[in-house]
């Protein structure tokens, strides 16, 4: 039965890259509503909405993703509650991107120099306007490279999806090395198409940099 | 006008029309951050037009006293009275007082992410709804009397330092302010640089500007101060004009930091 060429194996690994991608945008445009909510709470309300933004943070940084997968996926089926591995996946990446994500960009506002604040101040205008039209324009450039890091992590950390059987790349590269029996080729195949799409958004981001420069 | 003391009343020997009143009145003010009392009892009255320069070692509250006037620092006891207006934390004062108080800083402050002439208007457009157009004439007057109007469309960091200062002059100007204050604004300038922006200030005290001026530049302050503080310690020690401050002052602090800055 050794039907299998290289080719055969690189064409069914490429027929996972899209649930790979589409895992990775959603994961990211969740994270990325979340975060911009919990920032939104943190910045408008910091006494209230502070500590509780934090502790979220910790909670979803200090636990190992595939512990929350496993939660939500068998756990919810535990209490009744069937859900699909998409939704866990999507569920799982999205909050945990959230967190990352919350963390970073709240430290780029942070990063905004105090004499900005100051200036603007200085020239009477109100702290919405002070924070739209000075310091987060300048936070969204500070905030490109760390950005494009997490969207590497996020492409990567899809491959936690295959544990609740989710076809993704990894989950068919496991399924290709059972077939064939060349596991070396298999995941050398697999970690090499991660390789490409990581290496490729990095590029675009440091395009992105590089344009928006000041 | 002979030397005062720390907190006496302090009439200014101006001629000033008793209706204009003061610009900024400073009364009992007192700071602290933490356990560190930074000013202390301070007793300052600013009158319309007037120009007075502060000096004093760093630490010596002198840049807090400045910038407790727009609140960018909060004071805890005694009361600022700017423009008729005492500063409380009513944000519709404050807004009301900044409206009218200019500032510089010792690091220009510009928006990086804004061309020069965008710097300028920001401020007419949002605080004052000018329209556009008018804010950009508006914008690009203040650029020809600071002499760089052919940098309008630049970023500021493609810009000299004192091209920067001289732009955060006009930025300043362009909320067309009652009074300037200036917080040590050629501290961080090459020496060459620091010529055309005193040149600037200068002009801006011939047109009758109220400018309050935290600056060791000694030239400037003879040439257009009407008052010189000298500050230690959060304490205004000594206040005169600047030919007796220079030539006969009164309190040891002062002769001692008067030679070191003035001795080499």
């Amino acid at each position: 039965m050794n039907d299998f060429t290289t080719w055969d194996v690189f064409r069914n690994l490429l027929a996972a890259v899209p649930w790979t991608i589409y895992l990775s945008l959603i994961a990211f445009a969740g994270g990325a509503v979340v975060s911009l909510l919990l920032l939104s709470l943190r910045f408008a309300f910091p006494r209230v909405a502070g500590t509780p933004v934090r502790l979220y943070v910790q909670l979803f940084q200090g636990t190992p993703l595939l512990m929350q997968l496993f939660l939500v996926y068998f756990g919810l089926a535990l209490m009744g509650v069937q859900t699909t591995p998409l939704f866990a996946a999507s569920l799982c990446l999205s909050v945990y991107s959230s967190a990352y994500l919350t963390e970073t960009w709240y430290g780029c506002v942070l990063a905004v120099p105090k004499g900005q604040w100051e200036a603007s101040s200085s020239l009477g205008l109100k702290h919405w306007q002070q924070m739209l039209l000075i310091v987060l324009p300048q936070a969204l450039r500070l905030s490109v490279p760390p950005t494009v890091g997490l969207m590497v992590q996020i492409v990567k950390n899809t491959s936690l999806a295959s544990i609740v059987g989710f076809v993704e790349l990894t989950r068919a590269s496991q399924i290709i090395a059972n077939a064939t029996f060349e596991p070396f080729l298999a995941y050398g195949a697999v970690a090499f198409i991660y390789f490409v799409i990581c290496f490729s958004i990095s590029l675009c981001g440091r395009h992105l940099e590089k344009r928006i420069r000041i | 006008m002979s030397n005062l003391a720390p907190s006496a009343a302090l009439a200014p020997a101006l001629p000033v029309s008793a209706s204009s009143g003061a610009a900024i009145e400073l009364v009992g003010v007192n700071k602290w951050y933490g356990e560190f009392h930074v000013l202390k009892d301070i007793n300052l009255r600013v009158h319309r037009g007037e120009r007075i320069v502060i000096c004093g070692p760093s630490g010596s509250g002198k840049s807090t006293m400045i910038r407790c006037i727009n609140r960018l620092e909060e004071h805890q006891q005694g009361s600022i009275i700017v423009d008729g207006i005492e500063l409380t934390n009513d944000l519709k004062r404050i807004d009301e007082i900044r409206r009218e108080v200019g500032m510089c800083f010792q690091h220009f402050n510009l928006f990086p992410h804004l061309t020069i002439l965008e710097n300028l208007t920001l401020a007419p457009i949002w605080v004052r709804k000018m329209p556009k157009k008018d804010a950009d004439e508006l914008a690009m007057h203040f650029l020809r009397k600071v002499k760089i109007p052919e940098q309008a469309n630049k970023y500021p960091g493609q810009l000299s330092g004192g091209q920067q200062q001289r732009v955060a002059i006009a930025r300043a100007l362009c909320m067309k302010p009652k009074i300037m204050l200036f917080d040590e604004p050629t501290s961080a300038l090459d020496p060459e640089m620091v010529k055309e922006v005193l040149e600037t200030m200068v002009s801006l005290a011939e047109e009758g500007m109220t400018m309050l001026c935290v600056t060791h530049e000694m030239g400037f302050a003879r040439q257009v101060a009407n008052r010189v503080i000298f500050m230690d310690a959060g304490q205004i020690i000594e206040m005169n004009e600047p030919e007796a401050f220079f030539s006969n002052p009164q309190h040891e602090r002062t002769k001692l930091f008067l030679s070191q800055i003035l001795g080499h």
